[in-house]
């Protein structure tokens, strides 16, 4: 086995280059676990973490440029007022020494259907910067996700950076597990709001073969707020409004039964949290007291 | 390969890594450090967490290379000259060890709390430890133990 070390971004994209069979370790908080248990042998690691910028965030023309290692702990203490929904999930991964380490760079190269980053990446309409020797291109999070634990990179592409526009309204994330701590979801769900563009969009995990959106629920509530005026005078949708969101989520997904969960356990949680997470962010656009 | 790093404040450096191995198996097997556990090499215990560059991580889950040039704590460190550290003598204390498995882990855990949080509150406690297991204790001597150890910190004890 080869261990790379790059010590710059560039050196780092000539290593993938030339070695496309290399496989990067950021935080080794899924890959250790693979080498630990002999599940995975490759021939060649190519560690991450002596990139500095690798590490850091910054904005950029008003959007947070996440860089693919910063750890879970940094963006749940510095990102809350931007990326509420994200910093929310990095508080729900793992425990501290996960937290400590683990990146959302790490998080969407193992691309599990579970991860806790996805929803909320996708509710906040994230785009993945994926770059090479070739160039750099910008890859919605949605198109991200191919398939179980599959993702769009090419052989020769690193993460760089997730491009996130700040929160235009409230957001939250809510995450189905038997414990507070340390455990992989059965099934989340995120959700975003956007004053400004008068629109809604949400992320669901763990209850399809890829994350994904609940398309159809969010242009059935954005129709419904629209209509009703409800983003001028912030009364909340009425129940039946909420109620048909929900379903409309659970419809969104397409879960399988596993040791976590049943599929049907699945399709009613998301529906609870799809209704408790609007429950949530629509009493904070009225500007009460969050329930949560 | 061969990792150069500091352990415990002084130089260290292992020949003959396997360039998949993880920080555990350096320190444990190739500098004979034995107080940090491997019990899961999945992060899911924390019996083998030790400082990384001052936060606290899962040692198995850190690749040997990775730890090159960087400074790593281990239970090791905590006792000093002047014998256990209040941490240390605070679960002694409150009975927080029985097969002490766990220990070193809920240990290291802990100082990081402390040295970041003098006086923790105690949903910090809960959220600080809640990558250690401990299969005897039950936890309330740990969470006992915790709490006395601030309190002593706060005196200034030592
Ligand atoms: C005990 C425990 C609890 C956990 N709990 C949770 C949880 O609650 N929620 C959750 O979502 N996850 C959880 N995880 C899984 C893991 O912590 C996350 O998926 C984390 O985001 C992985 O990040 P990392 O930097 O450690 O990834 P690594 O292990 O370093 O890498 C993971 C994968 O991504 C690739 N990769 C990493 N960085 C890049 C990059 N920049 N470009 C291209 N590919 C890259 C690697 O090659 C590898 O295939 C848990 C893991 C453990 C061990
Ligand atoms: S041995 Fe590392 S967390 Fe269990
Ligand atoms: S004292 Fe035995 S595992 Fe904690």
């Amino acid at each position: 086995m080869d261990f790379l070390r790059p010590a710059t971004w560039e050196e780092a994209l000539a290593a993938k280059a030339a070695h496309p069979e290399a496989v990067p370790i950021a935080g080794g908080t899924d890959l250790m676990v693979e080498l630990n248990f002999g599940r995975r042998r490759p021939a060649c690691l190519l560690d991450l973490g002596r990139i500095g910028e690798l590490a850091r965030w910054h904005r950029e023309k008003g959007a947070v440029r996440l860089g693919a290692a910063v750890p879970y702990r940094e963006i749940a203490a510095a990102l809350g007022g931007p990326l509420p929904a994200l910093a929310h999930a990095a508080r729900a991964v793992g425990s501290p020494q996960i937290r400590n380490r683990g990146t959302v760079g790490g998080n969407l190269g193992t691309a599990s259907p579970a991860g806790d980053a996805h929803p909320a990446l996708l509710a906040a309409g994230a785009a993945v910067e994926a770059a090479s020797v070739r160039g750099t291109r910008l890859i919605p999070v949605e198109e991200f996700f191919t398939g179980p634990r599959r993702n769009a990179l090419a052989a020769d592409e690193l993460i760089r950076a997730v491009r996130i526009d700040p929160a235009g309204g409230p957001q939250e994330f809510a995450k189905v597990g038997t414990r507070n701590a340390m455990v992989v979801a059965v099934c989340s769900f995120a959700l975003a709001l956007d004053e400004a563009g008068r629109s809604v969009r949400t992320g669901i995990g763990s209850a399809a073969p890829t994350p994904r959106r609940a398309r159809e629920a969010e242009e059935f509530l954005a129709g419904v707020l629209a209509e009703g005026g409800h983003w001028e005078d912030r009364r909340p949708p009425p129940p039946s409004a909420a109620r048909r969101f929900a379903e409309l989520a659970a419809a969104a997904c397409a879960p399988i039964d596993d040791v976590r969960g049943s599929a049907a356990y699945r399709r009613h949680a998301v529906a609870v949290l799809a209704r408790r997470t609007l429950d949530r962010t629509w009493t904070a656009y009225r500007g009460g007291e969050r329930c949560a | 390969m061969r990792v150069n790093l500091t352990v415990n404040g002084r130089p260290a450096h292992a020949e003959g890594v396997w360039e998949g191995e993880s920080l555990l198996y350096v320190l444990r097997e190739r500098l004979g450090l034995f107080g940090t556990k491997n019990a899961c090499e999945q992060g899911e215990c924390g019996s083998c967490t030790v400082r990384l560059d001052g936060e606290p991580v899962c040692a198995c889950l850190v690749a040997a290379g990775q730890a090159e040039g960087r400074e790593v704590e281990t239970v090791e460190s905590l006792a000093g000259a002047a014998g256990l550290s209040a941490v240390q003598e605070a679960f002694a204390e409150a009975g927080a060890v029985q097969c002490g498995f766990c220990t070193p882990g809920l240990l290291m855990a802990t100082d990081a709390l402390l040295r970041r949080e003098p006086r923790p509150a105690e949903a910090e406690i809960r959220e600080a430890l809640s990558g250690n297991l401990c299969r005897c204790t039950g936890y309330e001597q740990i969470l006992s133990a915790v709490r006395l150890a601030a309190a002593r910190r706060a005196e200034g004890a030592r």
